[in-house]
């Protein structure tokens, strides 16, 4: 009985660190953002949201092979991303930081109800048959592990950018020192641009991995949007690497948690755990 | 070289700049000195394009800088190091420079400008890869100087230098812009340590208040009544 | 009289002719929303005028409503008695949380999302209640059997909750001015932007805080509880959950978050642009009213940052400066 118990706390642990791996990358494009343009994107979501249904209308509808629906759904999300920062962040970027807050959230209900209004409310899969994979007595869904792996190589992809060019290395610098910039030749307003295109293709890649593993539909971005948002600022707003491992930290709590009680409850501990943190360390755990 | 005609310049309802006129001539050095609050930083920021023109002229071997925005001056072959040094503290003192590099002129020659950079300033090369914040201030300044050059600039503009730093580290700083127009460089400099900075440059010009109040060749201003009485304290 | 206070009675006595002016059911019903809606929004802008943006909103209108049918359907305690309990549950849980963030001057983004953490804590332990709460199936208050109770806090007739909602409503509005009174334009101002001058002007910042926050909470929980009581119905997404707390939010920046009647006039502006949207569109194209409403919102906070009433009064005065 008692090895039984064990086997199944352990498939819930490996599940946890494979769900951390799709959190860690979705919050790897929101701390991107934060930590370049310093503007919390409320609607990153639902960006998620429409990659998905992106990744869905081109391979289900139009027939499209997955991976190139897959790619497909990151360009657009991508070009999402700038287009928001162009229309809607811009303008307010002298404005009163709650401000900023609140218009993306005002982006966050009209991308919502679009989709309700565009979609409808049903619910929707790609329908592939993904195989189950068993270790010993424990299973996990391929899909699962396959979008670990994606996330982790879209992770070391986008470490390997940021240090190895020159773009990375600027978007780097400009969240130290804002000012400065136009004396480096850097043009600030092209690489907040280019920042959030690069946070929307983010959004793009865990809108793939995801769709892989649950339905889509026009409300989804409400059950990943706070839990993404509690672990960039576990992590310390703007700081990656911090959040990466945020990640997995609230991925465990998620999943024993909902081993062991029903899985709202797995939720329910991970921000309550989060709340905790922000009163013993306001700054985030990895936060300086 | 550079060429500023009646430039008035400031921050909202603040002015700081009163019609300032000024020249530097390829292969000079060129200082701007006064008190504090005078106006000689936003000098330097009005050339850089970081404060608006309000009036006058600016321009850059022949050609006009007054509409040119803040990070396109860079390709005239202006560089800036600004007050305090400003480096990245959390970047590596090699990315650091490679910010420097980021014009695409300059990217292409990142590796050769990088091994004249570590042969200038072979500390720089030492702390390659240590983050430029933990470095002390003489090194800081240092690596702003070499931040600068990547660009490939044909003149350097320096803000108080010397600021923050201690007597020993700050003869250290002159020696290094003493390296830096032997090396052919056109460099403007501000500094409010007199006396110091009158050794190094050719020329220079007082700025009270906004004004330039006189100018003339170092040595004769080294020899002034009025600028010993007031600012060397002889 | 200041205008603060003149305006409120009138706009209370027009609605409360309402009824005699043979107004239908469904007029009487959409004045309710505004006003039960307007309180909530009002008591919710007492802490955001200070930058403190709140999306925990949800979390204490969701105690409110849920503590008080609770007690109903389990114990038979009358809302009477329940309403308060819910409202005193609800203090506490803000006085839990709005404490340490005080205290630890958590402000900006990041008093947003803990907040944040704190609707989804509640919604989600709601619907993790399901034995009790029904999950989200929502939940209904037992019903008495002549459809009017006093006792029960349930009326079959709107009127009586137009006037309940006045009532609240007004209370709102004049707990609103005390506060802008007792503390002083010098002090708001002070607090909102730079807390350790005001702490040099001899304000005790903290405690000035914690106390709006209280305020706002428990009114917010109150809010809730008649909420439900009118509706009969409650749901963890209809009044708790992020969901309302960013409605909440949005309609006051739509009204303006500054002004007295600004969060009122957010309320009758969307739910009468909802409305409208619905009849000019027809229930055939799901969401279209909210689409447009996320779209407005968008607009109102790049292009008219202070809200429409906020607007209004600022172009007055500008008219006023000009006339001058």
């Amino acid at each position: 009985m008692d090895t039984i118990f064990d086997i199944y706390l352990l498939e819930a642990i490996v599940n946890g660190v494979l769900l951390g791996g799709v959190l860690g990358l979705l919050a790897l494009g929101l701390n991107l953002v934060f930590g370049v343009i310093d503007v919390v994107w409320i609607c990153y979501a639902e960006l998620v949201m429409l990659g998905m249904y992106t990744v869905y209308f081109l391979h289900v509808v139009y027939g499209v092979p997955v991976l190139l629906a897959c790619l497909g759904a990151v360009v657009v999300v991508g070009v999402l991303g700038a287009l928001l920062h162009y229309l809607v962040i811009r303008p307010v970027l002298q404005s009163e930081p709650i401000n900023q807050l609140l218009v993306t959230g005002g982006v966050l209900f009209f991308l919502q109800s679009f989709a309700t209004l565009v979609f409808g409310i049903e619910f929707r899969n790609l329908g592939l048959k993904l195989p189950i994979l068993n270790f010993g007595e424990m299973y996990f869904s391929y899909a699962r592990v396959l979008a670990f792996l994606v996330a982790l190589a879209g992770m070391v992809g986008l470490y390997l950018f940021l240090t190895r060019t020159f773009l990375g290395t600027a978007i780097r610098a400009i969240a130290q020192d804002r000012e400065i910039m136009p004396l480096m030749g850097v043009d600030s307003r092209k690489l907040y641009l280019v920042t959030s295109g690069i946070g929307g293709g983010l959004a793009g890649l865990a809108a793939c991995l995801l769709v892989l593993q649950y339905d889509v539909h026009p409300a989804i971005g409400l059950t990943f949007g706070p839990i993404t948002f509690m672990i960039c600022v576990l992590g310390g707003l703007g700081n990656m690497i911090g959040g990466f491992v945020a990640a997995f930290i609230i991925s465990q709590f998620i999943s024993i948690g909902g081993f062991f009680f029903h899985i709202e409850w797995g939720y329910v501990i991970a921000f309550a755990f989060f709340i905790l943190t922000m009163f013993i360390r306001p700054q985030g755990l990895f936060g300086k | 070289m550079l060429k500023l005609e009646g430039v008035s310049a400031g921050y909202g309802d603040f002015q700081a700049l009163f019609g300032a006129s000024l020249d530097v001539q390829a292969g000079e050095a060129v200082a701007v000195i006064g008190p504090n609050g005078a106006g000689k930083t936003t000098l330097l920021r009005v050339i850089s394009g970081i404060i608006p023109l309000r009036e006058g002229h600016l321009s850059m071997e022949g050609r006009p800088l007054d509409r040119v925005p803040a990070h396109r001056i860079i390709e005239t072959g202006i560089a800036h190091v600004p007050e305090n040094r400003r480096l990245f503290p959390r970047l590596t003192v090699e990315e650091n420079l490679k910010i420097g590099a980021y014009l695409p002129a300059a990217r292409s020659r990142f590796a050769e400008r990088l091994d004249f950079v570590y042969s200038l300033f072979p500390r720089m090369k030492e702390r390659r890869n240590q983050l430029a914040g933990t470095m002390s201030g003489g090194e800081q300044q240092m690596c702003a100087i070499g931040r600068a050059l990547m660009s490939g600039p044909k003149l350097l503009l320096m803000d108080e230098p010397s600021a923050g730093l201690a007597p020993v580290i700050v003869q250290q700083v002159f020696d290094l812009v003493r390296r830096i127009r032997s090396e052919g460089y056109t460099v403007l400099i501000v500094e409010q340590n007199i006396q110091q900075v009158l050794k190094v440059v050719d020329r220079a010009y007082l700025l009270e208040v906004g004004r330039i109040k006189l100018s003339g060749k170092s040595a004769d201003l080294l020899a002034s009544d009025e600028i010993r009485r007031a600012y060397i304290g002889l | 009289m200041q205008r603060d206070v003149i305006a409120p009675l009138v706009i209370a006595a027009l609605v409360a002719l309402a009824p005699f002016a043979g107004q239908t059911d469904y007029f009487i019903h959409i004045l309710v929303q505004i006003l039960l809606w307007g309180f909530i929004y009002t008591a919710w802008s007492l802490m955001g005028r200070f930058g403190l943006v709140s999306l925990g909103h949800g979390a204490f209108m969701g105690i409110g409503a849920y503590v008080t049918v609770l007690l109903w359907n389990f114990f038979e305690l009358t809302p009477w008695i329940g309403m308060p309990i819910a409202v005193a549950a609800a203090v506490a849980l803000a006085a839990i949380v709005g404490w340490p963030c005080v205290r630890l001057r958590i402000v900006g983004h990041y008093f947003a999302l803990v907040t944040l953490a704190l609707t989804a804590v509640v919604a989600l332990s709601i619907v993790g209640l399901r034995d009790i709460t029904g999950g989200s199936l929502g939940l209904t208050p037992n019903r008495e059997a002549a459809g009017t109770s006093i006792y029960a806090f349930q009326f079959a007739s709107k009127t009586v909750f137009l006037y309940v909602a006045l009532v609240l409503w007004l209370i709102g509005l004049f707990v609103w001015r005390a506060v802008d009174r007792g503390m002083g334009r010098y002090a708001l101002q002070a607090i909102s932007s730079d807390e350790d001058a005001s702490a040099s002007v001899g304000i005790n910042v903290g405690v000035e805080k914690i106390r709006i926050i209280l305020l706002s909470a428990g009114l917010t929980a109150l809010g809730g509880a008649v909420f439900g009581q009118y509706q009969m119905y409650i749901n963890p997404e209809t009044v708790s959950g992020i969901g309302v707390s960013l409605q909440i939010v949005f309609a006051v920046v739509a009204g303006g978050m500054f002004v007295q009647l600004g969060p009122t006039v957010g309320a009758a502006f969307t739910l009468i642009l909802a409305e409208t949207l619905r009849i000019l569109i027809g229930n055939e194209y799901h969401a279209a009213d909210t689409t447009i409403y996320g779209l407005m919102l968008v607009l109102f906070i790049i292009f008219m940052p202070k809200g429409i009433l906020g607007a209004v009064f600022a172009g007055l005065e500008r008219a006023k400066a000009k006339a001058a």
